[in-house]
């Protein structure tokens, strides 16, 4: 607690001391610190970085690629596709005998890749979605809300299996998907905030100089937005790796010889009843641990960016 | 209020015809239908098939004949794949499965989670509020499709205490860890809605005056926390609905229930459109129907909102 009050009694003598132009950034600023006086969400990001770290390095250190078959193993999993030093599973075999350490590479670029493209589409449509039926109002915006209610009340699982059948099964289709259907939540919350926001002095007065809309909605509105769409977003990302996992799960996701967490948990809860533990429990590990990384990370976010706890 | 109800029907009713319409046209829109095979059928056997299920019609002209159906008769037509059934009774079959087991995992949802975020509200910073937080982001990061294999490895394959799969009619102990595996989640979530608002209305000067003018803390507690702090959980149970629809595609593929999400999953693997398009409009139905009782509820019971 003293701490803390030293460090704000600092920062503010150094806001006071320079000069006032700079105190647009102490929002950020401010944010950082308290952010990084959380320890569950520095420990968090210390950890996802370093898994991050490994799907990056991770191969390197492999003996097999992750569509290599070790026709020793294949079969036997259960005795000869043990995790094991020597013979280069370090995470043992699945029951084609294929590496379980260079999968759980391969699934977690994936699944990573998939959870933060889809949580960039969301944000990005649901942002530009949610500022422009803000700001506009009147009668587009409840023309733009009604449409989002429409979506909402769409079971939106249902139709991502309906998508995947439809359109064939790719991750390009998966990625649309997902992006798509989970913007609804982001440009509710961006919508609230831009009412906020219209009636500011700011833009009254971007307003007054004749600034065009797309621009005020562009540089002003957005740009204050971004705390809120920060924390967001995060909290995004392991509800869309979720979906991919039970996607893939269900076999419409990610296709052979690629894999991802989910396709890989599937796999291994396939085979729990042959003594094969490994298979389920290493991915289901990194699956855990990272969400539970981003859910510490998201909390962090939203406790540093969070208008009420200034 | 009449107004409000009104108003709501009124938007359910186009959103339900254009799910419809949108669904009839991705189906249509596939390249390859539930009748291509390995080895082409010869192209007068496929005409003949085609005109049976009225394919050879043009497509605005099924569009209508089957809104048609559904309209008058909750007809959603014939299935591609299984030739003596119709949708109908393939969801007659699977619906009651899922109703049930999703009925239950509903109530321990409610159950458990209401009285767990209450407690650790009330008990703030104790153990009981650490071990409630600790449960609900376990929870929140073991999606069913993991706490399904978990249950399965530790109840039947380690302890063998319950059947690992399978329906019965329904029996309690084929019924426990789908219910499990399905609310786990949806408990956590509810537990933890209700702990924040409950803080939050602790917190209230309202309940200080309550306080101060001596009121038992059980009066305090029933008459004046519990109602507004259960607001942001009554606006939660829409969408643990559609959550809990959709989580019976997995449970049914996992313990072999053969509800609903079984034959959606089996639908989606053989083309067979028809069942795909009813099960879906199903469910959206559904959906919009609970989202509707929700709002009118949560109008009922907050007396901030008039209409």
């Amino acid at each position: 607690m003293i701490v803390a009050n030293k460090n704000k009694i600092i920062s503010m003598a150094k806001n006071l001391s320079e000069d006032s132009a700079t105190s647009g950034r102490s929002l950020w600023a401010d944010a950082r610190t308290r952010f990084m006086r959380n320890k569950a969400a520095i420990t968090s990001l210390v950890i996802l970085a370093l898994i991050v770290l490994f799907s990056f390095v991770g191969p390197y250190f492999a003996v097999w690629t992750y569509e290599q078959i070790d026709w020793n193993t294949m079969g036997s999993a259960a005795t000869l596709g043990m995790p094991s030093i020597e013979t280069g599973h370090y995470f043992g075999t699945d029951d084609l005998g294929r590496d379980i350490y260079s999968r759980v590479i391969q699934g977690t670029q994936i699944s990573l890749m998939v959870g933060v493209v889809g949580a960039t589409i969301a944000v990005v449509v649901g942002t530009l979605y949610g500022a422009t039926s803000g700001y506009i109002g009147g009668r587009t915006d409840q023309i733009m809300m009604r449409i989002v209610d429409i979506l909402m009340a769409i079971p939106f699982m249902f139709v991502l299996i309906l998508l995947l059948v439809v359109f064939g099964r790719s991750i390009i289709m998966l990625f649309v998907g997902i992006g798509l259907l989970s913007w609804l939540d982001m440009s509710r919350i961006v919508r609230g905030q831009t009412l906020n926001l219209k009636n500011k002095e700011f833009i009254e007065a971007a307003q007054a100089i004749g600034v065009s809309d797309y621009k005020i909605i562009m540089r002003h509105i957005v740009p204050n937005l971004l705390g809120i769409v920060a924390v967001y977003a995060t909290l995004l990302v392991p509800g869309i790796i979720i979906a991919e996992s039970f996607i893939s799960f269900l076999g419409l996701g990610v296709q052979e010889p690629k894999t991802s967490w989910g396709a890989l948990i599937s796999e291994g809860a396939g085979t729990i009843n042959y003594d094969t533990e490994w298979q389920l429990l290493v991915p289901l590990a990194f699956f855990v641990v990272t969400l539970f990384c981003i859910y510490f990370i998201g909390d962090g976010l939203r406790d540093a960016l969070d208008p009420k706890e200034r | 209020m009449l107004n409000y109800i009104i108003k709501r029907i009124g938007i359910a009713i186009p959103t339900l015809l254009i799910l419809i319409v949108v669904t009839f046209y991705l189906m249509h829109a596939a390249p390859g239908g539930p009748f291509t095979s390995e080895k082409p059928l010869p192209a007068q056997v496929l005409a003949n098939i085609e005109a049976k299920y009225g394919l050879n019609q043009p497509i605005w002209r099924q569009m209508t004949t089957y809104l048609w159906g559904i309209l008058t008769e909750f007809d959603f037509g014939p299935s591609y794949k299984y030739h003596s059934r119709t949708v109908n009774e393939i969801i007659a079959q699977g619906f009651p499965i899922t109703l049930k087991y999703g009925f239950w995992s509903f109530i321990v949802a409610i159950g458990v989670g209401i009285p767990l975020g209450a407690i650790a509200a009330i008990r703030k910073n104790t153990w009981i509020d650490y071990f409630a937080v600790g449960v609900s982001i376990g929870a929140q990061v073991l999606p069913n499709f993991v706490m399904a294999p978990l249950l399965i490895i530790v109840f039947t394959l380690w302890l063998g205490w319950l059947p690992g799969g399978g329906w019965h009619g329904g029996d309690w102990e084929y019924l426990v860890m789908p219910v499990i595996a399905l609310s786990t989640s949806y408990m956590a979530s509810i537990a933890r809605i209700t702990r924040s608002s409950m803080l939050e209305v602790l917190n209230a000067n309202y309940i200080r005056t309550a306080r101060a003018k001596g009121l038992p803390t059980k009066t305090i507690f029933f008459r004046h926390v519990l109602k507004p702090s259960l607001l942001p959980v009554v606006s939660y149970l829409g969408p643990a609905f559609v959550g809990l629809i959709t989580g019976s595609v997995l449970i049914d593929i996992f313990f072999s229930t053969g509800g609903m999400g079984y034959f959606f999953v089996n639908a989606a693997f053989n083309r067979d459109y028809a069942v795909m398009m009813g099960i879906t409009i199903l469910v959206g139905s559904l959906t919009i129907l609970f989202s509707l009782i929700v709002d009118l509820l949560y109008a009922w019971i907050d007396p901030k909102i008039r209409y």
